[in-house]
């Protein structure tokens, strides 16, 4: 594959991460987990660390500990709401430290962190771009099932809803969207392209669909201009997209009622 | 009883880190049955209900006759006042869940006397009187047997509590369905139930109200102030 077709790819790849992370954070607000969605990314960071170390590639490492964690956060909130929230910030923040003390050289730190240049290499591609596409689809073919599990388990459970089920496959479909961002956004911004989207769009969507249409359409939006900006001024990636989604939020507060 | 049970609810226990919310609950409430749960704050009203639909862990048995349909109307809702779901959105959730077709969102929204013209509202922009109709319209979707409603403690009128016992009893003349309702309100268990179960952490009545409710009992779930709004009632 020659550069430019390389580069179209990988756009067209950031994009449908892009609209992946705005649909689940749709779903992260109503499940009120703004918080853990945000930090739950960290976690990939000793993954990271230890296929480093192992010579693999890294976002395999980051792939594993991110399932594992879902798990783990899906256990954890099966007891008390109050537990979790304390449990899953010290998880979190602990697999931050670890990750840094692990991660060998700087430069891959901070690539593990901010994210690298966002250009996928054709294995990443043929891996991506399904993986990409099927989230998209569950997502919608769950969504009401999801939005109602989320705002009443009682009420979805009486509906004949395993809401236990639909937790854990929320939970791996959000984890499998962070795996797919972490090469442009890395650990710590990924969290902030499935919620900020979502909380612009909170603000201006006034029915379920119109929300999710937004969510997604300033995801992805945000993905592109960070990714134009991003190369025409020689500045990373990552941070220029979650520069201009946040942007998009302060716009956005105005049009809140 | 005549008529067949509907549920057996049998040893009932409930604990959350060692503190028993329930125990040692045993009733039965047969089919058409208009049955009321009373009983003082932390009394486990709620954890009951929520026993009875499974979703908190307990000791003991509950059945419901087979292929029994639940509608359940919480006490209220865990949303953010500016959730973008409209009652549309809401109600179309479960029409879709239990694949029924559109106009059955018109049909509960009448049953509970609530104009198509709040379909377009938010959730968070109901009044406390219509999202407790919305939420029993959610519960009538799908034609249950029989109807868990839980009263909220905050939002609605007394005219407004009024009117959806009133709308509870017309449906379950026309449909024949069970309610179990949880209620604050002395005076609405004596006009609509036919049964009331008293509630302290176990079993402290259970029968007809006029039969079961006297001084004695009150005074085991209220306390002694209760006599004076009971009178005030009568």
């Amino acid at each position: 594959m020659n550069d430019q077709v390389l580069q179209i790819l990988s756009l067209g790849l950031m994009s449908l991460v892009a609209a992946a992370s705005g649909l689940i954070g749709v779903f992260a607000l109503t499940r009120r987990m703004t918080l853990a969605a945000d930090a739950i990314s960290h976690i990939a960071l000793p993954g990271i660390g230890i296929a480093l170390l192992l010579k693999i590639d890294p976002v395999i490492g980051a792939a594993v500990m991110l399932v594992a964690g879902a798990f783990v956060v899906w256990a954890l909130e099966k007891k008390t709401k109050i537990s979790t929230e304390a449990v899953i910030g010290i998880l979190f923040t602990a697999s931050l430290a670890i990750g840094s003390i692990i991660i060998p050289v700087e430069e891959d730190l901070l690539d593990a962190l901010f994210g690298e240049a966002a250009i996928f290499n054709s294995l990443e591609l043929a891996l991506g771009i399904p993986l990409a596409i099927i989230i998209i689809f569950l997502v919608l073919k769950y969504k009401d099932k999801f939005t109602l599990s989320f705002i009443s388990p009682d009420i979805a459970r009486t509906s004949g809803l395993s809401v236990s089920k639909l937790d854990l496959l929320y939970l791996l479909l959000f984890v499998g969207t962070i795996v797919l961002g972490l090469k442009f956004l890395g650990a710590l911004l990924m969290g902030s392209l499935i919620i900020v989207p979502a909380a612009v769009s909170r603000n201006i969507a006034r029915s379920f669909s119109s929300d999710l249409l937004i969510s997604l359409l300033v995801a992805v939006f945000s993905a592109f201009v960070g990714f134009v900006v991003a190369a025409h001024y020689g500045i990373a990636t990552g941070p220029a997209i979650i520069m201009v989604a946040a942007g998009l939020f302060f716009v956005s507060v105005f049009f809140s009622e | 009883m005549d008529k067949p049970a509907i549920l057996t609810v049998e040893k009932l226990r409930v604990s959350f880190d060692h503190n028993v919310i329930l125990s040692d609950l045993s009733f039965t409430v047969s089919r058409g049955g208009t049955v009321a749960i009373i009983g003082p704050n932390g009394a486990g009203k709620t954890a009951l209900f929520r026993s009875l639909i499974g979703s908190i862990p307990h000791k003991g048995s509950v059945t419901w006759a087979p292929g029994v349909r639940i509608g359940y109307v919480p006490q209220k809702l865990g949303i953010d006042r500016n959730l973008s779901v409209t009652l549309r959105d809401f109600l179309s959730f479960k029409r879709s869940i239990l694949h029924l077709p559109e106009l059955v969102i018109p049909e509960v929204l009448r049953y509970v006397h609530l104009g198509e013209d709040k379909l377009n509202v938010p959730l968070g922009g109901l009044s406390g009187g219509d999202l407790q109709r919305a939420l029993v319209a959610l519960a009538l979707i799908g034609n249950p047997d029989v109807l868990l409603f839980d009263e909220p403690t905050a939002g609605v009128d007394l005219p407004g509590e009024e009117r959806i016992y009133h709308t509870l009893h017309e449906l379950q003349d026309r449909y024949g369905i069970t309610l179990i309702f949880i209620s604050h309100d002395l005076n609405l268990v004596y006009r609509y139930a036919d049964t009331v179960i008293c509630l302290n952490r176990s079993l402290v009545c259970f029968g007809s109200p006029e039969e079961t409710l006297n001084e004695d009992v009150l005074d085991k779930l209220y306390g002694s102030k209760i006599h004076h709004h009971l009178h005030q009632h009568e």
